[in-house]
């Protein structure tokens, strides 16, 4: 008895021991070690995406994903191992998305994830450049008469649960004056269903959120999307708080991108571009100069991007451009040089 | 010799009395250790990530709204107040459920002992059905397959122009309260606790006299008179019955309930009750045969029996796994989130991703839970000591 006494006593004092050193070590391991040498001891990126919204992130029925915000996640898997499969997916809801950032259960968020103030201070992310610039919209039905947002009075309209459209719509109502009431489902697909039944009179999102979701709509026609554009959405990547290296290299990934469609770099001509005289090329395909190493990425991290998804232009196109069912104009999403908004620092 | 050193105490670790008391001190150090290990844990991430722990985004502005809800809420309100509406319907789909999923459950458990074949038969297929099926499943098949499947509302059904079934809510005809309601609630007291004192005289009178004095009739004869008094005195009715009208997109008067409360309600009560039967039903045959045979040869009618006999008795079997279902019932109601009903869960979702305040935020909606079913445990368990056999 003594001696099974002693057994257990001394098992519960390193049980205790060990929990409590626990916490202390994995906070200083953490501490030291950027996200980035954790994604390359696993081998490979887990990123959150969508997994219901064409053109985004969208999983086809074979459980492949594609989509704008998949493809950013790809070309940062090309970045770090030189192969753009090295990702693991999470389909992630909009209450979720967060979460799982701050958990480090995903290293990257590209979940069409509007950049803002209190998320970017109070939620604890950290955000990459903008790689869409979006504003919201309303979807109504064209037999509803509705022509305007004024015309939305006693109305329901279906809205996501935790995204920046439900707080823009209670902001843009209050400002009109416009009495109504938000239905609040915890997926689009639920709220979409509930539109098309003519549960509600109306669905708002991101416009290009409408647009690809008016594609899937039965009868697309017989929905338009009002003129008006109820706030500012630009789309960003995301990652955990406080790791500027990480931070670094998803940024830096995305720039990639743009740098490389004003350079005229595609997909298709990347190799010709290896033997350029332009120093400024040089640096930026990593022929030149050490960007990568500073980064913390291979010398030819640029390269592998643009052979993994192209350019900004073509991931655009892939997914949104003419050649697509949704076929939306680039508006901002155009480079500076053409009247856009997209624009990347130097690389050197 | 020996004797006298084998009666001296033995070491403290190896006494019969401190053994049970040490290893129990263990265990709760040991837990209270997991607790705080945890809790570190928890504020060391947030920590990390620059985010303080604190309940005072509480008191700030919630600038979203809510649908449905019992009291005013606007988006200039308090996320404090966001969740207090979201614990109002909470409390509403919950309170609402448990009383027709009891009735429902007495219903179809007392059918499954008929000697009717076809109640005993629905009754039985019923429970199965709704037993052995996901809740969140029947949630989703009562939304999509039956309130959003409702006629639009230009074309909604209508029963006696009273009752209309649209997809964007079934309308039922309402109470509007008018200035004398208060003055009639106050008579309704009054009279009542008068009927009550005529009827209890009129029993003396009865066991006195041992006369027929029909007390639930001079009962009920003098709060109709107390009616028409203060009808007199107010010329008012108490409660103006308002009858639903299609308005436009929505509806005018009665009292609308959204596809997403309704889906949820039915399907809560629907899946409860069927526990509820077979709580009913096992309570019922736990009643010895003796008790309904020896009712029977007194000469006493089968509800009679039912009602005086059988029910008193399985009600104490009755009660503790009731209370079970009940706590299950509130618990499920969480399940809202999926369509569109604004309950606590909802509500504290939508303020967790506006603030990012996580653990805050779920450790709001665990304590209101825990109160809430602590709660109803009291009062079902003074309920049961009111009905269990006092023996003496």
């Amino acid at each position: 008895m003594k001696k099974h006494l002693l057994a257990l006593l001394s098992i519960l004092l390193i049980f205790s021991v060990v929990l409590a050193g626990c916490s202390e070590e994995k906070a200083e391991e953490t501490k030291s070690k950027s996200q980035l040498d954790i994604v390359k001891k696993r081998g490979k990126l887990v990123g959150g995406v969508n997994a219901d919204i064409p053109g985004f992130g969208y999983v086809a029925s074979d459980g492949s994903y594609s989509g704008m915000d998949v493809d950013i996640t790809k070309a940062i898997a090309a970045a770090i191992f030189g192969d753009p499969d090295a990702v693991e997916y999470r389909p992630l809801s909009a209450e979720e998305r967060f979460i799982a950032v701050q958990t480090g259960e995903v290293d990257v968020l590209a979940r069409n994830t509007t950049y803002t103030t209190s998320r970017d201070a109070s939620v604890g992310l950290a955000f990459a450049p903008v790689t869409f610039y979006d504003g919201q919209g309303m979807m109504v039905r064209e037999d509803s008469g509705i022509k305007s947002l004024k015309d939305l009075q006693g109305t329901r309209i279906a809205v996501e649960s935790g995204t920046t459209t439900e707080l823009n719509l209670a902001d843009q109502m209050r400002k009109l004056g416009v009495t109504y009431e938000p239905v609040v489902f915890d997926s689009q697909d639920a709220a979409i269903a509930a539109y098309e039944e003519g549960s509600v009179d109306g669905f708002t999102t991101d416009r290009s959120g409408l647009v690809s979701r008016r594609s899937t709509l039965a009868k697309p026609d017989e929905h338009f999307i009002l003129s008006e554009v109820l706030s500012k959405e630009p789309l960003a990547p995301s990652v955990k708080d406080g790791d500027s290296k990480w931070v670094g290299v998803v940024t830096w990934t995305v720039y990639a991108l743009i740098q490389a469609e004003e350079y005229g770099i595609t997909q298709g001509n990347v190799d010709t571009f290896i033997d350029s005289e332009d120093p400024e090329i040089r640096r930026f395909l990593g022929v030149e100069g050490d960007l990568g190493e500073q980064l913390g990425l291979p010398k030819d991290f640029v390269v592998q991007i643009i052979k993994a998804v192209g350019n900004y232009g073509e991931v655009y196109n892939r997914h949104l451009g003419p050649d697509t069912v949704f076929d939306l104009d680039r508006g901002p999403n155009e480079l500076w040089t053409n009247g856009g908004l997209m624009y990347s620092p130097p690389f050197r | 010799m020996k004797k006298l050193s084998s009666s001296t105490s033995p070491p403290f670790w190896r006494d019969k009395r401190v053994i049970p008391i040490l290893l129990q001190a263990i265990f709760a150090l040991l837990v209270m250790l997991l607790g705080a290990f945890f809790f570190t844990n928890a504020l060391g991430s947030l920590k990390q990530m620059g985010m303080s722990f604190g309940y005072d985004f509480l008191g700030k502005m919630a600038s979203f709204d809510i649908g449905d809800k019992l009291i005013e809420f606007s988006s200039t309100d308090t996320y404090g107040k966001a969740f207090l509406v979201g614990i109002l319907n909470t409390i509403k789909v919950a309170l609402i459920g448990i009383i027709l999923a009891t009735i429902l459950g007495f219903i179809i458990g007392i059918s499954r002992l008929s000697n009717n074949w076809l109640a005993k038969t629905v009754a039985t297929v019923y429970v199965e059905v709704f037993r052995n099926t996901p809740l969140l499943v029947q949630i989703f098949i009562w939304f999509y397959a039956v309130f959003l499947s409702f006629p639009s509302i230009e074309k909604s059904l209508n029963a006696f122009g009273l009752f209309y079934f649209s997809n964007r809510g079934t309308v039922i005809p309402w109470f509007e309260l008018t200035p004398s309601s208060m003055i009639w609630f106050i008579s309704l007291l009054v009279g009542l606790f008068l009927s009550y004192i005529v009827w209890k005289v009129r029993i003396i009178k009865q066991v006195e006299t041992g006369q027929r004095k029909y007390p639930s009739f001079w009962a009920l004869g003098s709060l109709v008179g107390w009616g028409v008094i203060t009808w007199i005195f107010t010329l008012q009715s108490p409660l103006l019955l308002s009858v639903p009208v299609i308005a436009g997109r929505g509806f005018d008067g009665g009292y609308t309930i959204g596809p997403g409360f309704g889906a949820l309600l039915v399907a809560l009560v629907m899946y409860t009750a069927s526990y509820i039967a077979e709580i009913v039903r096992g309570g019922i045959l736990a009643v010895p045969k003796g008790q309904v045979e020896a009712a029977k040869a007194l000469g006493l009618k089968s509800p009679t029996i039912l009602r005086l006999v059988i029910l008193p008795q399985a009600i104490r079997i009755i009660i503790p796994p009731l209370t079970n279902q009940y706590l299950n019932l509130i618990k499920n109601s969480s399940l809202a989130a999926a369509v569109a009903y604004p309950e606590l869960v909802g509500v504290g979702i939508t303020v967790l991703s506006q603030t990012g305040k996580s653990v805050e935020v779920i450790s709001i909606v665990i304590l209101v839970y825990l109160s809430m079913s602590l709660f109803t445990s009291l009062l079902m368990n003074i309920f049961n000591k009111y009905t269990q056999l006092v023996e003496r």
